[in-house]
């Protein structure tokens, strides 16, 4: 096992570091995206609540790996050329944003009501109430769920395999196809996969512990 | 105290992990002798591909799988086991074919693979039934003539199989897509994913044949001669092949089945592969 490394050293660590970026990328935007529509499916406004949960529900119940090829093969036939990686980051962010919508959707939810009512008699916006009083509450009541999708979203990275995003798994795969040592190469991979996981667990948890 | 405890624990699970997958994988149903039991079960279990017209191609409109792989290996079947004797197919692409072969899943490997002296290392192989070469397949009108018109665009392959290491030889400036199979790397080229599609010519006429807008161009520039991967140590069962394949050579039942795949596929010269 320590040779396959050795020999693929190089292989390994980019395929790593794809993975690391892809994961990065997509946890930032989906976290952002998925907040977003999160305050949309609470919002006043009937119209926006409907519009928040049509995204959700359509993202949250369609495979990965489907968002994924039809950004890349789809979407270049008719509209832009975007390679693997793009795609593959894109599809996560997407996909991974839904839950998150839902996550922190049920943080917003589960602050007591009378929070924002107050917020709202001070004469607070809704924009301000949401922003300064519910959301904090919100996010500390979420931390787990929200570790879990993060852990998922990295683990979901290796879509990126199979649209040639050059990430852990797509790596695997091909040194696995040279080399024919299938079990050592795919056990090293999860190793890989673990260093970013593991911390990211552990984080979390902290946090968890921190805040509560 | 406790927290060091937790850490412990973990880092034993994953050595654990680690120890009980790299252990496993030495002994398995592959380390029997397959002819004995595949006499006794009257069967073959062949791994064919599922994606490649003309050679092994699963019919979406009945689920069977058809091809010039498949019609040899019933063939095949027949002559080493029996009249009553029956193929069965379990469909395998270029990544998994090998490990599914080390694995006992199957029994033999007729799927579009070349013999190389890296797999041979891993496994054994009959001798050649079909001579095949790389080539590459572009859009009509496309301004690469040749593999060497590649350095410096992009060329998609499918992970696993040869021809994405061989293209390197012959335009190590490309860069290189490697695709789970040859309908998605196909799907691939037509969204502009690649400039070209590269492997064995057979299967990019193949391609040719059902998608008019793409042609093969330029000569192959390798010779790719397939055999039927077998696991190491069945001697038996390799020495049944190899008798099998050359009374099929015989008897003209070769000939017929490549008349009927590739009889008439444009661009691609069938006699060249007929065998006396």
């Amino acid at each position: 096992m320590i040779k396959l490394l050795t020999d693929n050293w190089s292989a390994f660590i980019s395929g790593f570091g794809w993975t690391l970026l892809s994961s990065v990328l997509a946890l930032f935007f989906s976290l952002i995206i998925g907040s977003l529509f999160a305050i949309l499916e609470v919002m006043p406004s009937k119209v926006v609540r409907v519009i928040g949960n049509v995204y959700v529900e359509i993202f949250r119940n369609i495979p990965l790996l489907v968002i994924t090829m039809f950004f890349y093969l789809v979407i270049p036939l008719y509209v832009v050329k975007i390679n693997g990686f793009t795609a593959g980051t894109i599809g996560l962010t997407i996909y991974t944003s839904a839950f998150i919508a839902e996550t922190v959707r049920a943080g917003i939810n589960s602050v007591d009501s009378g929070q924002m009512e107050a917020a709202r008699a001070q004469g607070m916006t809704f924009w301000q109430a949401m922003k300064n009083v519910v959301l904090p509450q919100a996010f500390k009541l979420v931390i787990p769920p929200l570790g879990n999708q993060f852990v998922n979203l990295v683990k979901n990275s290796s879509v990126l395999a199979f649209v040639a995003g050059f990430d852990l798994m797509y790596q695997g795969n091909a040194i696995a196809s040279q080399t024919f040592d299938t079990v050592n190469t795919y056990v090293v991979v999860g190793l890989f996969y673990l260093v970013i996981t593991l911390p990211i667990s552990y984080y979390m948890q902290h946090l968890e512990r921190k805040l509560a | 105290m406790k927290k060091k405890l937790k850490y412990l624990s973990l880092l034993i699970t994953s050595l654990l992990l680690v120890l009980t997958l790299t252990g496993c994988g030495s002994q398995s149903l592959s380390s029997q002798n397959v002819l004995e039991n595949d006499k006794k079960s009257k069967t073959i279990t062949w791994g064919v591909k599922a994606d490649t017209k003309l050679l092994g191609l699963v019919d979406v409109k009945d689920g069977k799988e058809k091809g010039f792989e498949v019609d040899l290996a019933k063939a095949l079947t027949k002559k080493m086991l029996g009249k009553d004797a029956t193929a069965k197919f379990v469909t395998v692409t270029s990544q998994s074919r090998i490990p599914l072969l080390k694995n006992g899943n199957i029994d033999a490997i007729i799927a579009t693979m070349t013999i190389t002296p890296e797999r041979k290392k891993t496994i054994d192989f009959a001798n050649p039934y079909f001579d095949a070469g790389q080539s590459i397949l572009v859009k009509k009108g496309s301004s690469v003539k040749k593999v060497q018109d590649l350095n410096g665009k992009t060329i998609i392959g499918v992970v696993g199989s040869n021809s994405v290491q061989n293209v390197k030889k012959f335009a190590p400036k490309a860069q290189v897509l490697q695709l789970p199979d040859y309908a998605q790397a196909l799907t691939a080229l037509k969204s502009g994913q690649g400039d070209a599609l590269t492997t064995d010519n057979v299967i990019l006429a193949g391609m040719a044949v059902s998608n008019p807008g793409y042609e093969l161009t330029g000569k192959a520039f390798t010779t790719e001669p397939y055999g039927i991967g077998i696991n190491k140590g069945q001697k038996d069962f390799k020495k049944a092949v190899n008798k099998a394949l050359k009374e099929v050579q015989a008897d003209g039942t070769y000939n017929k089945l490549i008349m009927k795949w590739f009889g008439d596929v444009p661009g691609f010269n069938y006699k060249e592969v007929l065998r006396k």
